[in-house]
């Protein structure tokens, strides 16, 4: 009698690929929520425009490289990414925008660079900085502004399709505004910070509901890190990145955003415990992902204060998203019964 | 060592499901006897052992059959009595299915059993009659690298600490469990004797809190005997605590510095089943030849411990628990670490603490079915500090030397990242086949190193021998030039000039006497005498390279000395004859001329 040997160890403990990604989604829905209640529908019809679009395009790429369409899809990675389009988007972002974003982070970021896990760059924020630059007017200008009691009247479902459909909002007035970083940005030159933070106008405006959002984004963030989904080694980072450096250059509100804002303004917890702990494109050691952690939030500060965009995690990730090899070269743990960790990348020069 | 109550956690490290209250339940059970015991003659270092015994020979139980010529391998003794049937290529235990010359020895009835010498009062003889003994009773590592024990009784360094492994991390199995629960005072024995050997100063021994039954055992038999210097340490359940290293950061804090061996700490670590395999060949006198195992899985009917004779078929076994099983697989040790054995027909031998058999369902076959996502969970578990996923990548892409910066060489193979790995991948089948082709590159250019240093010395040697002979070729040729001068200067050419002369003188005479046809017969007769005028200068022409010769293998004490003498002596004689000849004919043309003349 002769069986067939297989290599040890014999038993495994699978939390599968897909049930990792269904968590993470299941972590990203009450910041989802959140933001459907205070932006209105049209998170959720870009959501799911973005999730459809991924499955589509990705079953074309993996149609076209000869993969396995059903195993692949099935693994929810292509689900969340469109998850994440959906949740970056302006909420009055045009269809198209929503479809040409997807289509580049699936086929572009992931399928070309050889598919899951081989992406150098995190699809979501990649796809997010191409349409940024490419259509700067749809992607700066439909923002939603805050709905409900404190809001603006909510839009139905159906006036949020058509927004969405016919790629303008113009048929209703004053819904969009300045994102709560632009706004104060803008408006800190001329006013003080208390002036700026107790009127109505960006209380009950732009701020309103972001600080929730963050919430629930450090909510689903910290269910992940229970559930060992990820460690706290990158969001930890980032948030010290984005920390020390406001305490250092915004201690005085009234010249720069102060560390609040930083932190519940605009899209730091998404960044940093969904984005920054994105596995493929990020350091690899724990130490590596301190350091990535640090330098998306670090770079994050940066480009809020010194830069043109409203937001600056997607490209403060891309950045670290180029450095994360170099990283990994020089942040290998010490292992068992070494003196030291190897650094460097040949065995002859450069480590020790 | 100074906090003695302090434990350093492991890090990284799994809880895989224990699986331990399968077979642990019941006592040791003595196995029945086997028709056939099996004991492969090979090393796994390649070596083979020899036999000492031929076919049809009767054994006894403990008899010596087959031993090494290497120091790094344990002696074959025969574990049942019974007569030696064969000694032919038999399937072994390992992964590859591959045969191994064996001993097949047909067990009788007789139950006759040759033991050695007891050493009662092992407290007063010699460490090296005791290390002598453990060579003799062939006792391995039971834990599972089956290394020759007496090896680690003659360390190079003082060994001060000696750790008894009654960890037993892997799920499954139970051998350390039951053996600890029913026979705690002979491994303490088994540890004051290993102390006694290296005269080392205390004994720590290690359980995993998860075997209360044991540690109860253990603590009952250090109360019983005299032993202050050994002391019981119940670690936590984690996989692999059990892992030599591991063990000792867990139990010192200190870490086995990589490539080194524990003790260059100052540090022995011993199985709880190799101390008492040691206590029964000091005490009793017994060979090594059964031990315990666990026989596991949800396939078989009975699984619990048996006493195995080492050489006892897979087969026979199964038999033993479950009629007519055809396995799914046999795993042959823990389900971490353990191998798959191809063939039922195999032994077991002296590191063969469990044999799983499961189902299906409980052991799958796996394959890779999913891509690496980098998700980082087997950085988290891996109990060595390396980054599993990298070694990964790595051995995909045969970047042997990222492997190594990467510490590929320090992974333990100890299977936690494959566990966690949600993709399914067999990373630890990629770390080692990115082992083997490191070793095998190193090798190889070790061999073409290697070829290369001897192609170069051939060509240096070459080299030097040409230039030797061209240097002695130009000392003989200046050496039969100034011979050859030294002849010209002298007599040779004094002669030589003479004759010359007076020939021509003569001819002079000759011609003005008489002018023509006694010139013609003349110059015939004048031609004869130059001719062997030329012939004796040859023959002198050899002599002196024959000369030279002699010269050289007389300066080199070459062996053709006499040889060359004896053909120079020749020579010397034919020149001789050559001149005189010539003389006389010159004499003969002289006197003709004169006559003529008168």
């Amino acid at each position: 009698m002769i069986l067939t040997p297989s290599s040890s160890p014999h038993i495994r403990n699978n939390p599968s690929i897909t049930s990792i990604m269904l968590w993470v989604t299941a972590a990203l829905i009450p910041g989802l929520i959140t933001l459907i209640y205070f932006y209105g529908w049209g998170y959720l019809i870009n959501s799911l425009i973005a999730i459809f679009t991924a499955l589509g395009s990705e079953s074309v790429i993996l149609r076209l490289r000869h993969r396995n369409i059903y195993k692949t899809l099935t693994d929810g990675s292509a689900m969340l990414t469109g998850l994440f389009i959906g949740i970056s988007m302006p909420g009055f972002a045009p269809w198209w925008v929503i479809v040409i974003a997807t289509v580049f982070a699936i086929v572009f970021i992931k399928h070309l660079y050889g598919g899951l896990g081989q992406n150098l760059f995190n699809p979501a924020m990649g796809a997010f900085a191409l349409v940024l630059i490419s259509f700067p007017v749809p992607m700066t200008t439909s923002w939603v502004a805050p709905m409900g009691p404190n809001g603006i009247e909510r839009l139905s479902l159906y006036e949020h399709v058509q927004i969405s459909i016919r790629g303008t909002h113009s048929d209703f007035d004053g819904v969009t505004m300045a994102t709560p970083l632009d706004h104060y940005k803008t408006n800190i030159q001329n006013k003080t910070a208390d002036e700026l933070l107790e009127t109505n106008e960006f209380s009950n405006g732009p701020l309103y509901g972001i600080i929730w959002v963050n919430l629930a984004f450090l909510f689903g963030g910290l269910l992940l890190l229970a559930k060992k989904m990820i460690t706290w080694h990158a969001p930890t980072g980032l948030l010290l990145g984005v920390g020390v450096m406001s305490l250092l250059f915004s201690s005085d509100p009234d010249i720069r955003m102060p560390i609040s804002l930083h932190m519940m303004g605009g899209a730091t917890m998404l960044g940093a415990f969904f984005i920054a702990t994105d596995p493929a494109s990020t350091a690899t050691s724990n130490k590596g992902k301190i350091i990535f952690g640090l330098g998306v939030g670090v770079l994050t500060y940066i480009i809020r204060t010194w830069g043109n965009f409203p937001d600056a995690i997607a490209f403060s990730v891309l950045i670290m998203n180029f450095a994360a090899p170099f990283i990994d070269y020089y942040t290998r743990p010490r292992v068992y019964g070494k003196s030291g960790s190897m650094k460097g990348y040949s065995l002859r020069g450069g480590n020790k | 060592m100074s906090n003695n109550d302090k434990l350093w956690p492991l890090k990284g490290g799994i809880h895989p499901a224990q699986m331990k209250d399968v077979s642990n339940g019941t006592p040791i059970k003595q196995l029945s006897q086997p028709k056939e015991i099996i004991l492969p003659l090979n090393h796994s270092n390649g070596a083979m052992a020899t036999p000492c015994v031929n076919v049809g020979d009767q054994v006894k139980k403990g008899q010596l059959i087959a031993t090494f010529n290497i120091p790094v391998a344990t002696r074959i003794h025969a574990s049942l009595s019974g007569t030696i049937t064969a000694i032919e290529p038999r399937a072994i235990a390992h992964v590859s299915g591959l045969q191994a010359q064996s001993i097949v020895i047909t067990t009788d009835q007789s139950g006759q059993i040759e033991i050695l010498p007891k050493i009662d009062d092992w407290k007063s003889v010699s460490h090296d009659l005791l290390i002598r003994r453990i060579e003799e009773a062939g006792i391995a590592g039971l834990g599972g690298a089956g290394f020759p024990t007496q090896i680690k009784y003659r360390p190079h360094t003082q060994i001060n600490t000696l750790i008894v492994n009654g960890v037993e991390c892997e799920p499954y199995i139970t051998s350390d469990d039951v053996l600890m629960r029913e026979h705690s005072e002979q491994i303490v024995e088994g540890t004051l004797i290993a102390l006694k050997i290296l005269s080392a100063k205390d004994a720590i021994i290690a359980i995993e809190d998860n075997k209360p039954e044991a540690i109860g055992a253990i603590k009952a038999a250090l109360n019983k005997l005299d032993t202050y210097n050994i002391r019981l340490r119940v670690i936590p359940t984690k996989y692999p605590s059990g892992g030599e290293k591991q063990l000792i950061y867990i139990l010192t804090g200190q870490e086995v510095s990589s490539g080194n061996i524990p003790a260059s700490l100052g540090i022995l670590v011993q199985n709880v089943g190799t101390l008492y395999a040691l206590r029964q060949a000091v005490v009793d006198g017994e060979p090594l030849t059964q031990r315990v195992m666990t026989l596991t899985g949800s396939a078989v009917n009975n699984p619990g411990n048996y006493w195995v004779p080492i050489g006892t078929p897979i087969q026979h076994i199964m038999n033993e628990s479950t009629r007519d099983l055809i396995p799914h697989k046999i795993v042959m040790g823990g389900p971490m670490m353990g191998f798959d054995v191809p063939d039922a027909n195999a032994p077991i031998s002296k590191i063969t603490n469990c044999i799983i058999i499961p189902t299906k369902q409980e052991l799958p076959t796996f394959s890779d079915s999913n891509p690496c996502i980098r998700c980082g969970k087997c950085e988290q578990v891996c109990p060595v500090n390396l980054l599993p996923q990298k070694l990964y990548w790595n051995a995909k892409y045969h970047e042997w030397e990222q492997a190594e910066l990467n510490s590929l060489f320090d992974c333990i193979e100890c299977g936690a990242c494959s566990w966690i790995c949600p993709s399914e991948i067999s990373l630890v089948q990629y770390y080692r086949y990115a082992k083997s082709e490191i070793k095998k590159e190193h090798l190889d250019k070790v061999k073409s190193d290697q070829a290369r240093h001897r192609f170069e010395d051939r060509q240096r040697r070459l080299e030097k021998l040409a230039a030797e002979k061209e240097s002695k070729r130009k000392a003989r040729a200046a050496a039969a030039a100034k011979i050859q001068s030294n002849k010209d200067n002298t007599t040779e050419s004094v002669l030589d000039d003479q004759a010359k002369a007076d020939i021509l003188a003569s001819l002079a005479r000759v011609k003005a006497k008489k002018p023509k046809l006694t010139t013609k017969v003349l110059d015939t007769k004048v031609v004869d005498t130059k001719a062997l005028e030329l012939a004796w200068q040859k023959t002198e022409d050899v002599v002196l390279k024959a000369k030279a010769k002699l010269l050289i293998a007389q300066q080199e004490n070459s062996a053709s000395v006499p040889a060359l003498t004896t053909a120079l002596g020749k020579l010397e004689e034919r020149a001789k004859k050559a001149k005189l000849t010539w003389q006389d004919a010159v004499k003969f043309d002289a006197t003709t001329i004169d006559d003529i003349e008168q």
